[in-house]
């Protein structure tokens, strides 16, 4: 089935999301879809879907106009879409969520019996009971067939994020779908994960589907589409094929020459800033008589010293959410935490805050800004009660105003005025608030989770850099990231974590295989891993065209890596 | 140096619970000995189990009221500790909690009962429980309509307005039409007209969903109040002098001693609350219907992207929802005194609420938690009418008090429907 | 372990999350332009574009509209006309209008100003008496303005006060009690009596404070509940002598207060203005302090607008609900002290009429801010008076009020159903979208 978006215009206001864009998409074909955040391609996918109507354009399924209004009419097409978020209902059983909306009924046969050797079905009686067998038998059938392993009855909310995703494939196949719809699919995915994921795309394409691949990350693009398209500020900016070269992608990306590495000089560590001793976070898995159980923190011990950047690598959902909210007191856990020598595992979170941490929480909008308060306020969520913004109750309006205005300055917040809501500033900016207030008071540590998540190019240059001149400046920092570039590009140390526990340390010159093997919880050295090693390796080892350093993923050394150590 | 701290985690708390209580039941236990026993009058209480001209009656239970209160106090003080000590099963938890409510209902019964001029005259069970699922049937429809709406993901805070307006239509139109029948569809659809309203209010403009139901209960005792003045009192033959409803046994099933004159042998109302009960339990869990409700109300933008109507359910489930508590309302008239007074509704519609919350969202659980709240409210009656010795003001806040304590504390947190409360817009 | 989501989906268009915000050109932040001509501009744009005021203003409008519909057809006399409206359209229409206007006019009156005393101070009689109606309402307005603080606070602060009612009887009962049980010198005694009835509301709200904090108990069904307790247990205590009952009498009535304890009016003969309201008014003024520019209440606000981002930063969840609710109901309970002293002077089973009810709406309608509660409060002080008049002199009952005061506040809560109406550009932040929560807050 061939798809085709003609001239699709969708506007937000006086934003243009999608800019007259053209996409053709061939049956059995993998097109990569590449844009960074906030270039248009999910506002793209959800007009394709139905979820938003175009201003204009339209679309064409092998030639002829179709008219999608809604998700309904999108199923009708047969396309299918797996969203960035997945559209899972948690406390529904995986064979519920893949039957809603084309539930079969229960036919209910009264009277059914034998009778001397001649069977008597009964009488239908139909109903519009949920046939929840039917449902099953149905998930299992297609979970066989392309090798996506479920199990029907498990509750979405058990289920790690990788099987949630094979259940909302699942859901689009029993669907018919012809055209397939990834958004960002290997945001949440190990590189095994994803290995495993490209695995079925492929073999999806040998049966005549098409698959639109959505992504901002570059190799992963390279290594699985046929064809790639270019998205930028809205409009088609490019089409490549996948033999093109990292840096080409990355400008038309981004629309100029992108620095792929932060500059930084070497570390130069002081003393010890945080002690962190036996930090475990009960709850996760309790232990039943075949499992173990396990903790969502398991006995975490680790040390960061002044003026050092200690990434910690991992899929997001092993437990490193709860570490930094235990770090802050946020979360109740048992063990030891000391801030530069002074004992704070009993302190609340004013205190720790007090104490000289600065923290930046992984949901900005959630749990960093106060979306209907004033930029102004929003910076001194941490410190209102202090001088020179208060004495005593009261508050210093002019001294709030004052201090508010030279941050803005500072860090180049682009807002109309200090008074302007922080929920109608761009992600980016939120995050510069949020940075600006943490880091504008004087700290010791800075614990960073997933800072630059859904930020633009421009925005993630900024809090890098200044992340770096932190350290610089004698501050601990410890970041927190699921983007393998990010923590290669800023760690001078790395810890791996993994269903709770640190399984080890290494140096930013770990080869990728390794850190990946690490991050999936396997064991570098044992030699069942080897075959994984090599996929993942075929992942992120191409030859390039050029010899510019690829961002931060491999070193330059020679010829391939492999497991050393 | 660095100690190994235990702050609570999620597993102690758990343990606390367990604790708060067997506590709870021990102390219970212990009132029943020390007050009820102890300062108990000396005599005997009896029991009537069956109602004067019973086809088969059953002879009344008589025992000595100190005694029976020491008894069933140490038996509540042994579940205490069995409850503090073993593992716990869902079925244990529930099973226990009922003995000891029930072992303290008894003792209560008796002591108040032996103290009272009324001792002598048998305490008839079998009427207290007939009160108590009379007064539990507006708090059942009620607590049902708020499931449907809640399940959906709507708040539903006007099922107080809703059974006052259902009260006054019924009410109004079986007064000026007189016809009984028509009253009752009439409090039904004015119970459906709420939660139109409602849905219009929620869903299209977004407003606060608990402010508007706490605005729209405001509006209608406003407004039944005004119409009151202005029409009912003037003209009381046309307009509120409705007759009521007359019971119907269920042949064979009413016969049945106990348990036939509880609930088979009741006006229209019961037979309706029953079939609504099933229907509503069977529709939200076994039908495809259901499924697409109960994911409305968990995940609306995953329903959306199946291609499920959202808004549409959300509507429908209000409406129907509502129609329920109509006839809730429609009881408190025609089901019951028959005419209509100011505010007759006096809360009920926020215990139907609380019913509903300590009942999970389920409507098995629902009415389980309503039938607990309207025996507080039957019992406050009986009380009363028996001149115990505490004033019947005090007897009246009894199942207010018992709901502050149920939200509050035996349930522990309980979780709402994911998307309840919050307005669906297509991004 | 799911959703990874840090609020809207990163990819959408930027900050596209609400489609409807319209361009922000001469909305609430751009400032005003100098000189006449900027004024009619603004006022145009203002009236266009929907801001609040205009938004109430015309709530205010369509509630009335529909009170004289209800009004209209209600009334026996017009519903007869209306019986043969074909054969006299004219005196059916007629009979609605004059139904309408004579109610809405002895409303009128009764609250703001009756023309007739204007010509009667010409003739001689008092001129104070023109401002009688003024100071009625005024009187009216007073319990209303602490009610309506009290639930505006607890909104703030991310908190649903429906208990209004029952922190309002629990000052009254504390008020009562000081008031004929103990004895005291003059001012002295007015200031014990008012503090002991924020004491006694203040008792009443730490309450359902503490149950939300400890225990998570949802407000709305705990202050509820204890509505309906402390009424009961009102009429308990007024029942019983040893408590509140008048000695030697078998209704629901105490005593009246001494003397002592009674607010005085202030500026001799009429026009007067009663200690109550100006206590009211103190308060609001104390109010608004607390909450823009104290500690204190930047908690509170933010605690209210999220309380995740507050707890990130340090604050205290649960002990800025016990706080507010516990501030919250001392000033409910102040408007029963209040009400007692200056008005009622003794308390009955029913003394708490509608006050805590009333207090929400006030609250609504005037968006939670401590001005904008004052004004609202004597804009319904002014329907309450009006329409006790209205009752007495067209047989119109006075629930009329209750339910134009209902509708103004709905019509305020859903602005969006009033640009549509009246087909107005929709503004960025006009009306008080507040924003929906669930059970959770």
């Amino acid at each position: 089935m061939e798809l085709e978006l003609r001239g699709i215009t969708k506007r937000f206001g006086s934003l243009v999301a999608n800019d007259h864009i053209d996409l053709t998409v061939q049956p059995g074909e993998i097109l990569g879809l590449l844009g960074e955040n906030g270039a248009g391609k999910t506002t793209l996918m959800n007009v394709l879907y139905g979820l938003a109507q175009p201003d204009s354009g339209e679309i064409r399924i092998d030639g002829k106009p179709v008219v999608i209004h809604s998700p309904k009419d999108a199923i009708n097409a047969k396309i299918g879409m797996v969203h960035q978020h997945f559209m899972l209902v948690p406390v529904f059983s995986v064979a519920e969520n893949v039957a809603l909306g084309v539930e079969h009924l229960r036919t209910i046969w009264l009277g059914r019996m034998t009778i001397g050797g001649r069977s008597f079905p009964g009488i239908p009686i139909p109903t519009t009971l949920f046939d929840r067998q039917r449902a099953r038998r149905q998930v299992r059938e297609l979970s066989e067939r392309y090798g996506l392993r479920v199990d029907p009855d498990a509750m979405i909310e058990d289920l790690p994020v990788g099987v949630q995703q094979r259940v909302e494939i699942i859901k689009a196949l029993l669907r018919q779908a012809n055209v397939l719809i990834l958004d960002e699919p290997t945001a949440v995915l190990t590189p095994g994960e994803t290995e495993d994921l490209f695995r079925v795309m492929r073999e999806l394409r040998e049966g005549g589907r098409s698959i639109v691949f959505i992504s901002h990350k570059l190799k992963e693009v390279q290594s699985i589409a046929d064809k790639i398209t270019v998205i930028r500020r809205g409009q088609v900016v490019g089409e490549r094929p996948p033999t093109a070269t990292d840096a080409e992608l990355a400008a038309l990306m981004v629309g100029r020459a992108v620095e792929l590495r932060v500059t930084k000089e070497e570390a130069t560590p002081g003393d010890v800033v945080l002690d962190v001793k036996n930090l475990t976070v009960s709850g996760g898995i309790l232990p039943t008589e075949t499992d173990p159980g396990r903790n969502v923190v398991d006995d975490v011990t680790f040390q960061v010293r002044a003026g050092e950047i200690l990434g910690i690598a991992g899929v997001q959902g092993n437990g490193q959410t709860e570490l930094c909210e235990a770090i802050m007191g946020l979360r109740p856990a048992m063990g030891a935490v000391h801030l530069a020598g002074r004992d704070v595992s009993y302190a609340t979170p004013r205190d720790r805050l007090r104490a000289g941490i600065a923290y930046i929480p992984e949901d900005r909008h959630e749990d960093g800004i106060v979306a209907d308060f004033s930029v102004a306020d929003n910076l001194i969520l941490d410190t209102y009660d202090r001088p020179p913004n208060a004495s005593g109750f009261a508050m210093n309006l002019p001294a709030i105003r004052k201090g508010a205005t030279s941050l803005v300055d500072e860090f180049d917040v682009r807002t109309s005025s200090i008074d302007t809501p922080v929920g109608t500033l761009s992600g980016g900016n939120q995050q510069k608030v949020i940075l600006a207030r943490e880091v504008g008071r004087k700290v010791r540590l800075l614990l960073a989770s997933q800072p630059t998540r859904g930020l633009d190019v421009g925005s993630i240059e900024f809090v890098h850099r200044r992340l770096v001149r932190e350290r610089d400046s004698g501050v601990a920092v410890i970041i927190v990231s699921s983007e393998l570039d990010e923590i290669y590009a800023l760690s001078d140390r790395i810890a791996v974590m993994y269903e709770g526990k640190i399984m080890a340390f290494r140096p930013p010159t770990v080869p990728v295989t390794e850190l990946g093997l690490l991050m999936a919880g396997a064991d570098p050295k044992a030699s069942d891993t080897e075959e994984l090693a090599e996929e993942v390796e075929a992942l992120y080892d191409r030859p390039q065209a050029d010899d510019e350093s690829p961002p931060g993923a491999d070193p330059p050394v020679d010829g391939p890596q492999r497991s050393s150590e | 140096m660095t100690a190994l701290a235990t702050v609570a985690s999620r597993a102690p708390v758990s343990v606390n619970r367990k604790w708060i209580a067997a506590g709870t039941m021990i102390a219970f236990g212990l009132i029943d000995i020390l007050i009820f026993g102890l300062f108990s009058h000396r005599g005997d209480v009896s029991y009537a189990l069956s109602l004067t001209g019973a086809k088969i009656n059953v002879p009344t239970v008589k025992v000595p009221a100190t005694q029976l209160a020491y008894v069933l106090g140490f038996a509540s003080i042994l579940i205490g500790i069995a409850r503090g000590t073993l593992p716990e099963s869902r079925a244990i938890k529930i099973l226990s909690i009922a003995a000891v409510l029930l072992f303290f209902v008894l003792s209560l019964l008796a002591w108040a009962d032996t103290g009272s001029w009324a001792n002598g005259i048998p305490v008839n069970v079998v009427v207290l429980l007939q009160n108590t699922l009379a007064t539990s049937i507006p708090l059942i429809l009620g607590a049902l309509a708020g499931c449907m709406g809640e399940r959906a993901g709507v708040i539903n805070i006007a099922i107080e307005g809703q059974l006052l307006l259902g009260a006054f239509t019924a009410a109004i139109v079986a007064s000026a039409v007189g016809v009984l029948w028509l009253g009752f569809i009439g409090g039904s659809l004015a119970g459906g007209l709420v939660g139109a309203v409602l849905g219009v209010f929620a869903i299209r403009f977004f407003v606060d969903q608990i402010i508007l139901g706490v605005v729209l209960n405001i509006l209608i005792s406003g407004l039944t109040g005004y119409l009151y003045d202005r029409l009912l009192v003037p003209n009381a033959n046309t307009y509120n002098s409705a007759s009521t409803f007359s019971t119907l046994k269920i042949p064979g099933l009413g016969d049945i001693p106990i348990i036939g004159p509880i609930f088979f042998d009741s006006t229209i109302f019961l037979y309706v609350t029953y079939a609504a009960i099933i229907a509503v339990q069977v529709g939200l869990f076994s039908t495809r219907w259901g499924l697409r409700v109960r994911a409305v109300g968990e995940h609306p933008t995953a329903a959306d992207t199946v291609g499920i109507k959202v808004l549409g359910i959300r509507y429908g489930n209000l409406i129907m929802g509502g129609m329920l508590a109509g006839i809730g309302g429609a009881y408190l008239t025609i089901g019951s005194v028959g005419t209509f007074s100011k505010d007759m509704s006096s809360g009920l519609g926020y215990i139907a609420l609380a019913a509903m919350i300590f009942g999970r969202w389920t409507p098995l659980g629902a009415t389980l938690a309503a039938l607990l709240f309207g025996f507080t409210g039957a019992l406050g009656s009986f009380l009363g009418s028996i001149t115990v010795p505490i004033s019947s003001y005090i007897l009246a806040m009894v199942p207010y008090v018992a709901t502050i304590i149920a939200v509050a504390g035996l349930v522990g947190r309980v979780r709402a429907p994911a998307a309840d409360g919050k307005p669906y817009m297509r991004a | 372990m799911t959703e990874d989501a840090s609020g809207p989906p990163a990819n959408t268009a930027p900050e596209a999350s609400t489609p409807a915000s319209g361009s922000t050109s001469g909305g609430p932040g751009t400032p005003p332009r100098r000189g006449l001509r900027g004024l009619d501009r603004e006022i145009i744009n203002s009236i266009t574009h929907g801001s609040p005021a205009v938004v109430t203003i015309l709530a205010i409008f369509l509630a009335l509209v529909i009170g004289a519909l209800i009004i209209a057809f209600s009334d026996t006399t017009v519903l007869h006309q209306f019986n043969s409206f074909f054969a006299a359209p004219g005196a059916a229409i007629s009979a609605a209008w004059h139904a309408v206007a004579d109610a809405y006019s002895a409303l009128f009156e009764g609250a703001i100003f009756n023309p007739h005393t204007v010509s009667a101070a010409f003739h001689g009689g008092s001129v104070g008496a023109i401002f009688y109606p003024l100071s009625e309402t005024a009187a009216q307005a007073t319990p209303l303005i602490l009610t309506g603080l009290s639930v505006a606070l607890a909104f703030r602060a991310g908190l649903f006060n429906i208990g209004a009612a029952s922190q309002w009887i629990g000052g009254a009962i504390v008020v009562t009690w000081l008031g004929f049980g103990v004895s005291l010198p003059p001012v002295i005694h007015v200031i014990v009596c008012l503090i002991g009835g924020f004491i006694g509301g203040a008792v009443l709200g730490w309450i359902v404070g503490d149950l939300k904090a400890r225990t998570g108990a949802h407000e709305v069904i705990v202050t509820i509940m204890l509505n309906y307790i402390m009424y009961n247990m009102l009429s308990y205590l007024l029942g019983t002598h040893a408590a509140l009952q008048q000695p030697g009498q078998s209704n629901l009535t105490s005593p009246n207060i001494a003397a002592n304890a009674q607010l005085p009016h202030v500026g001799g003969p009429p026009p007067q203005v009663g200690v109550g309201f100006l206590v009211a008014i103190a308060a609001a003024a104390g109010l608004w302090w607390l909450l823009e520019r104290s500690t204190i209440g930047f908690e509170f606000r933010t605690v209210g607008a999220n309380p995740s981002a507050a707890r990130t930063a340090g604050m205290s969840v649960p002990r800025t609900w016990v706080l507010a609710m516990l501030i919250a109901g001392g000033i409910a309970g102040l408007s029963g002290a209040v009400a007692i002293q200056g008005q009622f002077l003794s308390l009955n089973f029913q003394s708490y009429g509608t006050f805590g009810f009333d207090g929400i709406t006030v609250a609504l309608l005037g968006r939670a801010k401590p001005l904008g509660v004052v004004l609202a409060a004597l804009l319904f002080g002014a329907l309450n008076t009006g329409g006790t008049n209205m009752q007495a002199a067209t047989s119109v009952p006075v629930d009329i009020s209750k339910v134009i005061e209902g509708l103004i506040v709905l019509f305020v809560a859903a602005p969006m159903l009033i640009r549509l109406l009246f087909r107005l550009r929709s503004t960025h932040g006009g009306g008080m979208e507040a924003v929906a929560k669930g059970w959770n807050g």
